[in-house]
């Protein structure tokens, strides 16, 4: 009797599952992401593939991702969710699991094995910090330098960032406390250890802006990624932070008299949540285009536009030259060991309990 | 007509009603037609714009979230006194621990944690902490809830986590309105907040005196274009006139991107000022991303609502005063300044009020060319809104910013009259 | 001011001569940063400031590569397209209920006129951040925010100000006694209105439907936030590059609008002379 009951619930299932076939799919898709050198990787590596292969299919982009969370919200109040697919760093999607404005994925049966069969979740390894979250990409948070204007010696480390003397000139920073409190308290002599309980106090959070206000005459702060290259090419920064693949396009696509400081670069995740509410066919399509677009060839094949490594292991060896510029990519990686001698770890889960706090004195040092 | 009088009775109309009721009737029947012409417009405004207005200024008093959310803990503290310096009962911890696993269970544990945030920094964690652990609670035997919620998260031995929920219950607050201000509920009411954390009345005095600055900027450079258009022949004015309707006919967005392209620090103004050798290469200016900017390029983009009030006040000032003055012995500078200029005031107060008016809610131009330092009210209400999710602080900070807004075109409408209002 | 008199001192030769620098310097500051975008469009670099070859008149220098990016980029194509689809209709909508309120407002007894006009007036006085964030968190509630017609609604409610304002203006000097004559003629009121009061605010409402034309063709702060991707207008992805990277296809960009406000000026002038003409022929 169990038996027969368990195979009538499995058929139901191959049943449902088969009903959401092409039909079934809707054939519209609001993809959200950063825009810029990213956005451009994204499309060429897996979006036009796509459409290739599915010509009725038609993708809207919304370069939103910065507000991904709020817009969610909002969404989610009205009931009415205009996204399928969401383009979101680590420290949100968490966020946005947190809150139920992601559904929850089986990562094994969503996404594709690796080639040799290693099930996804293996593939992704720790790199799965959510189970909304599926990460495509680490990158990391880094400094670019102005060969030109910097001077006659260059910077080698990140507190040199915060030497005005040594480095005079403006600089680009993030306006967000993650990474900016952390590299200050580094060059205010923290021990690389003791940042996250330090930052954990008051007195540590004064400590870090204090170390922040002796350049914030200096600073010009920036929100989205392609701000730094541009205040970078204009030469209206001599130094800034950014994402490092958009440094990589700036200096070997553009050709731009730019160096990358590698010192406590700090390395992030971003990848893609899917909205909770969305009707079942939308969800169809969404979850089929997931699959495709997390593969490990179409991982691989992004790491062949912009210098960002792909989280699924089994794509690491099969990365190669940049598609278009033919130079090797691997020194351009954050996880090349020649860059990553000293790297700044993220903790993913101290800002995810923390951010609202610090970002609420961040802000309130920013206005003074 | 004439043989009505005779009767001696109420005058009637042609119908036979008597005329006063005849001519109330009409005149109701045009109120009604005026009314039934408005009411479709009247109707859409008020559902596309008065009621979104409404929602914002509501959403800056209201906190249901807290007692939503935490329904029985709410409900246990209300009998706890926060100034006994003592913890809450087990009962209110018992009543925390199952509403933190059914929040927990709902994922809504994280929003009343940002929410009490925004009151005492520290709560958002204390939240998040707690409700990962939240979901595993056994409610019927799991206690005691004192020692176990203090062991997953120290600060809920602080009484001033209590106090913050407590104080918060209730499903309205003055607490975004108080942080809009500056300021908090402490132990013994309203207070001043720490000054490290104080931003929005620095931040208001800031936009009111930009704003006052670029009035002031439109004021001087409109008022001698403002004369020399109202004082040339026609023909000549109406060419000139262009160059200032061209402008405020231009969008907005290709006012501000020519800002940029000519205030950046390789941008135009530094290129000539180099070229010409005022500037040295390694010192060009600092033009952009500071308050200067921003009141250059708001300056430029108001300017023509300031000439055009005062144009069409000086076009009336018949030129016979001034010339009269001046016969009667007054030098240029007394004819202008005691017979022409008072003329002219009430053309400087309307331009005056409609620039300050549309400058304190600028947004776009500071947050282009205003860096950190040139934005205005307006661009943390949008952080609000956007970034911090704070919408409840947007919306009281936008309550204020109306209000100044509602106070100002009251006094337009007392000094110039709404209707009055010219266009081109 | 126009002429100097010829018994003029020389200290009032040399003020007169300065202010007419003053004013032309003043001139020049309205109109050259409009004046500076559109030779820089024609860049044949991907610069801000003029080259060498531009300042030579080299035909080398100047191309029109930023105006085909504008034509054969998809995001610039689609923006365009939008706002093209969003802006009329949002005019068609703030006008044609903006005119039959104008008229509503103009009869000459209206129960509590002043308080109608100060709502219907709002959406011009107060700031477009409130605006914005009220539709925002409302059109949420009612599921218009991110579809066209909530940007359509709150467009057109923005628009519909500028319409009262013109179209009352017109009918300040409205002649009464022409829609009285024509009902004596047996005229009914639809009739009146089409043929008789409308030739006559015609160009008040065309004002009128320009600039809320205008208004929402340049708006961007409310369709930011009502908005969702699928509306992205002109604005909105300038306002995107400018904060991103200034790429010069802007400055095209920023070229052909100033084309079409000079268009939109000169008719609004054109209006104004011929109603300022046709209220001057008109009785009382």
């Amino acid at each position: 009797m169990k038996l027969v009951k368990t195979l009538l619930a499995s058929s139901a299932l191959t049943v449902t599952a088969g009903a959401v076939s092409a039909q079934d799919m809707a054939n519209e898709m609001t993809l959200v992401s950063w825009g810029g050198a990213y956005q451009a990787s994204q499309v060429k590596a897996y979006v036009e593939p796509y459409l290739e292969m599915y010509p009725e299919v038609s993708v809207t982009w919304d370069e939103s991702s910065a507000e991904a969370v709020a817009k969610l919200r909002a969404m989610n109040e009205a009931g009415n969710v205009t996204w399928d697919l969401v383009d979101a760093v680590a420290s949100d999607a968490m966020r946005l699991c947190d809150e139920g404005l992601a559904i929850e994925l089986e990562h094994d049966e969503v996404l594709e094995p690796a080639p040799d069969g290693t099930p996804a979740s293996e593939d992704f390894g720790d790199l799965l910090v959510s189970d909304c979250f599926v990460p495509q990409i680490v990158y990391s948070t880094t400094f670019g330098y102005r060969t030109d204007l910097i001077g006659d010696e260059a910077p080698t480390s990140v507190c040199d960032v915060f030497d005005l003397e040594k480095f005079p000139g403006k600089r680009a920073l993030q306006k967000r406390p993650i990474d900016n409190m952390e590299w200050a308290l580094y060059c205010d002599g923290v021990e690389k250890d003791a940042i996250y309980d330090t930052l954990g106090t008051d007195e540590g959070v004064n400590q870090a802006l204090d170390k922040l206000a002796t350049i914030k005459d200096q600073v010009v702060w920036w929100t989205a990624g392609a701000e730094t290259p541009q205040l970078l090419a204009d030469g209206e920064v001599v130094m800034g932070s950014t994402y490092n693949g958009r440094l990589f396009s700036a200096i070997a696509e553009q050709d731009q008299p730019i160096e990358m400081l590698w010192d406590m670069q700090s390395f992030d995740l971003d990848g893609w949540v899917v909205p909770a509410g969305l009707p079942e066919d939308r969800k169809a399509r969404v979850m089929h285009f997931l699959k495709f677009a997390t593969d490990t060839q179409r991982l691989a094949d992004q790491a062949k536009f912009i210098s960002y490594g792909p989280a699924r292991k089994s794509s690491a060896p099969l990365v190669g030259q940049h598609a278009e510029l033919g130079i090797e990519m691997a020194p351009h990686m954050p996880t090349d060991p020649a860059n990553s001698g000293n790297v700044h770890i993220y903790d993913y889960e101290w800002w995810a309990d923390n951010r609202d706090d610090l970002n609420a004195k961040f802000e309130a040092w920013l206005a003074r | 007509m004439s043989d009505m009088t005779d009767t001696g009775g109420p005058v009637l109309a042609a119908d036979g009603t008597p005329l006063k009721r005849s001519l109330r009737k009409a005149l109701r029947r045009q109120k009604m037609r005026a009314l039934l012409l408005i009411a479709p417009l009247l109707i859409f405004v008020l559902v596309s714009f008065i009621m979104p207005i409404g929602d914002m200024l509501y959403r800056s008093v209201e906190n249901k979230i807290v007692s939503q959310t935490l329904p029985r803990s709410t409900q246990a503290l209300s009998s706890w006194d926060a100034d006994s310096g003592e913890l809450p009962s087990e009962a209110v911890f018992a009543a925390m621990a199952a509403d933190l696993k059914e929040a927990a269970e709902q994922k809504i544990h994280t929003r009343v944690g940002s929410r009490l945030n925004y009151e005492n920094p520290g709560m958002s964690s204390v939240f998040r902490t707690s409700g990962r652990k939240a979901k595993k609670f056994d409610l019927e035997n799991g206690g005691p809830w004192k020692e176990q919620l203090i062991e997953i998260n120290e600060d809920w031995a602080d009484t001033d986590v209590w106090r913050t929920i407590k104080t918060y219950s209730p499903p309205v607050t003055a607490g975004y309105f108080l942080n809009a201000v500056d300021m908090r509920v402490g132990p013994d009411g309203a207070e001043m907040r720490p000054e490290r954390e104080r931003i929005y009345m620095n931040l208001l005095k800031r936009t009111l005196w930009m704003s006052l600055l670029i009035t002031f900027s439109c004021i001087v450079l409109a008022y001698p274009v403002a004369w020399l258009l109202a004082n040339l022949p026609t023909r000549k004015a109406n060419l000139l006139m262009i160059l200032v309707l061209l402008p405020f006919w231009t969008s907005l967005l290709v006012r501000t991107s020519a800002w940029k392209i000519l205030l950046q620090q390789q941008g135009v103004i530094n290129d000539v000022l180099v070229w010409i050798g005022l500037v040295d290469d390694n010192a060009r200016l600092i033009i952009i991303n500071n308050q200067f900017g921003t009141i250059v390029a708001m300056t430029h983009i108001l300017l023509p609502f300031m000439i055009l009030p005062m144009y069409s006040v000086m076009q009336t000032i018949p030129p016979s005063y001034v010339r009269a003055a001046k016969s009667l012995g007054a030098t240029d500078w007394t004819a202008f300044w005691r017979v022409y200029f008072p003329q002219t005031i009430p053309g400087i107060g309307a331009g005056s009020i409609l620039v300050f008016i549309l400058a304190i809610g600028y947004y776009i131009t500071p947050a282009l060319v205003g860096g950190t330092k040139g934005t205005f009210i307006s661009n943390q209400i949008a952080f609000h809104i956007s970034t911090s999710l704070n919408w409840g602080l947007a919306s009281a900070l936008g309550a204020i910013l109306l209000a100044v807004v509602l106070v100002l075109y009251w006094a337009y409408d007392k000094i110039v009259g709404i209707d009055n209002v010219k266009l081109g | 001011m126009a002429k100097l008199p010829p018994y003029a001192t020389t200290g009032q030769r040399i003020w007169h001569y300065t202010f007419l620098v003053i004013c032309g310097l003043i001139f020049f500051f309205l109109i050259a940063p409009i004046a500076v975008v559109v030779p820089l469009s024609f860049n044949a670099e991907n610069f801000f400031t003029f080259t060498p070859e531009m300042l030579r008149l080299d035909p080398d220098g100047y191309s029109l590569k930023h105006y085909r990016d504008f034509f054969s980029n998809p995001d610039w194509q689609n923006a365009m397209w939008n706002s093209i689809k969003i802006a009329p209709v949002a005019t068609v909508v703030s006008v044609s209920l903006g005119t039959l309120a104008a008229i509503g407002l103009s009869q000459p007894h209206v129960p509590a006129r002043r308080a109608i006009m100060a709502i219907l007036i709002s959406p011009m006085i107060v700031p477009l951040i409130i605006s914005a964030a009220g539709m925002y968190f409302f059109y949420s509630k009612i599921n218009l925010a991110g579809t066209y017609w909530g940007v359509v609604l709150a467009h057109a409610a923005l628009g519909i100000p500028f319409v009262i304002i013109t179209v009352t203006a017109t009918l300040v000097g409205f002649d009464r006694s022409l829609t009285r004559a024509a009902a004596n003629m047996g005229a009914d009121p639809v009739t009146t209105f089409f043929r008789v009061q409308m030739p006559l605010i015609l160009p008040g409402v065309i004002s009128g439907a320009l600039f809320a034309f205008i208004t929402s063709f340049d708006e961007v702060v409310v369709v930011i936030f009502v908005g969702s991707a699928k509306q992205q207008t002109l604005p909105w992805q300038m306002f995107t590059g400018l904060r991103e990277q200034i790429s010069p296809t802007i400055l095209a960009v920023a070229t052909l609008l100033v084309g079409v406000s000079i268009i939109l000026l000169t008719v609004v002038e054109l209006l104004r002379r011929r109603s300022e003409r046709l209220r001057g022929m008109s009785p009382g």
